[in-house]
């Protein structure tokens, strides 16, 4: 083990696992936002967007993200469509977690039962109330751990990115295999700053649930 | 140069090199599955066991390997151990390692909760009616588990499929390869190649991966009750 070299490479590991993160965390934003979407249409059975819904949620599901990103980053250039990396990673990551989302809301919808929404109706709420009031706070509560596990899914995720040209840790840590032959510090950096990343919001996720779970959400 | 579009994707024998391509992804897939489920099982049996050694043990395996990105997990078997040990590890036997590695992680727990799903109760009547232990487990508590088990098995089926896509990464020879390496022959005379090939891949995974998932699907919503 080398100790200079880890320290003095530290700080591109620290950069990479950044940029990683804002995308992440921008991918991960927009698809709760697109995965909720999907949920909302595929439960109020909106007529055509519906198929539209569940053919987008099946291609994304049975497809890997790594493919899904070499058609977004080589194959659209070719229509026309030139995508930088980062925004490549972010569509991808988006088109990729937008089912998962979708699917983790939808249990969630569907725990709730139709009496809810019954009792809402008759005090006179509104639809729109009721979705706000009584349903989305009680589905989101139940989909929580499945949300989680998806954030930590995404996150994991990221690691493809170095294939469409993105500095992100892999690429760094094979970087630096090729350029000084440190394979043992560098895979040892990369470990490390993956345990560091996924570690604090595997445990988070996990008090969550178990708080949850005692709570007794939506029962 | 004309450009030939989507014909590239059929032109001399490229259709089938990629289907060649995509068996190697399933293959690797199909055997590291094969592998983690006998495994996975084990350790699932393994982790209900009292013994708190072998619980931190276990424990600690199935977070790391869990938390890990897998393409982590492949750079560490193929880069590290050939570092670390000497050991020559092709790109493929890598694959098979980490995916067996995760798989098992995965298998595992899924072995674990669907042991602890079956009530307590099921094994005393067993034991009331005059059933030996392997009596239990053989009439009772297997069939039951399998129920449950199955499902997710399969859609740890497509799962691995998909991750498998990761090993153009450290150098196999799969679909993803084998597709850049029929664009780059067709550069000149098909610069679209690429649309089309990338295209092509997608849906062929899509095409694996379907059925699969859709099967779960149905096995499980069959055997909820």
């Amino acid at each position: 083990m080398d100790l200079d070299f880890i320290l003095k490479y530290t700080p591109m590991y620290i950069t990479a696992a950044w940029l990683i993160l804002r995308i992440a965390a921008i991918g991960i934003l927009l698809s709760l936002l697109l995965g909720l979407i999907c949920s909302l249409i595929q439960y109020y059975k909106i007529p055509a967007l519906r198929a539209v819904a569940s053919g987008y949620i099946e291609l994304s599901r049975n497809t890997p993200l790594l493919v899904q990103l070499f058609f977004l980053y080589f194959g659209l250039p070719k229509l026309g469509i030139v995508i930088s990396s980062e925004a490549c990673a972010i569509i991808g990551l988006t088109f990729l977690g937008g089912s998962y989302m979708a699917e983790a809301f939808r249990s969630g919808l569907e725990s709730v039962e139709k009496g809810q929404i019954e009792a809402g109706l008759s005090v006179g709420l509104e639809h729109g109330q009721i979705l706000r009031y009584i349903v989305l706070p009680q589905a989101v509560s139940v989909s929580v751990p499945a949300l989680c596990a998806n954030f930590i899914f995404l996150i994991k995720e990221t690691s493809v990115f170095s294939a469409v040209a993105l500095a992100d840790l892999m690429y760094v840590a094979k970087d630096l295999i090729g350029l000084y032959y440190k394979t043992d510090e560098s895979l040892l950096l990369l470990v490390i700053s993956y345990l560091v990343i996924l570690l604090p919001i595997s445990v988070i996720a996990s008090i969550i649930e178990r708080k949850l779970r005692y709570a007794g959400f939506g029962y | 140069m004309q450009d030939l579009g989507i014909s590239v994707l059929f032109l001399g024998n490229n259709f089938f090199r990629l289907m060649g391509g995509l068996w190697i992804t399933v293959k690797i897939a199909l055997i590291s599955v094969a592998i983690s489920i006998v495994l996975g099982i084990l350790l699932g049996m393994v982790m209900n066991l009292k013994n708190p050694v072998i619980r931190v043990l276990t424990r600690l395996y199935l977070e790391f390997v869990r938390i890990m990105p897998q393409l982590v997990l492949l750079f560490l078997v193929y880069f590290g151990l050939t570092r670390a040990f000497h050991w020559n590890l092709s790109g493929q036997v890598s694959a098979v390692i980490v995916f067996v590695l995760w798989g098992t992680a995965e298998m595992g727990d899924l072995v674990r909760g669907a042991l602890i799903s079956i009530p307590k109760h099921q094994y005393d009547s067993g034991t009331a009616l005059g059933l030996t232990g392997l009596q239990v487990y053989r009439y009772i508590i297997i069939p039951q588990t399998l129920r449950r088990l199955l499902p997710l098995a399969i859609n740890l089926t497509t799962r691995m499929v998909k991750t498998t896509s990761l090993i153009v990464l450290i150098g196999v020879v799969e679909v993803l390869k084998v597709g850049q390496q029929i664009i780059e022959a067709n550069r000149y005379t098909a610069p679209s190649a690429a649309l089309w090939i990338y295209g092509a891949i997608f849906f062929l995974y899509f095409t694996v991966c379907y059925p699969i998932s859709k099967l779960a699907g149905r096995l499980e919503k069959r055997w909820q009750n």
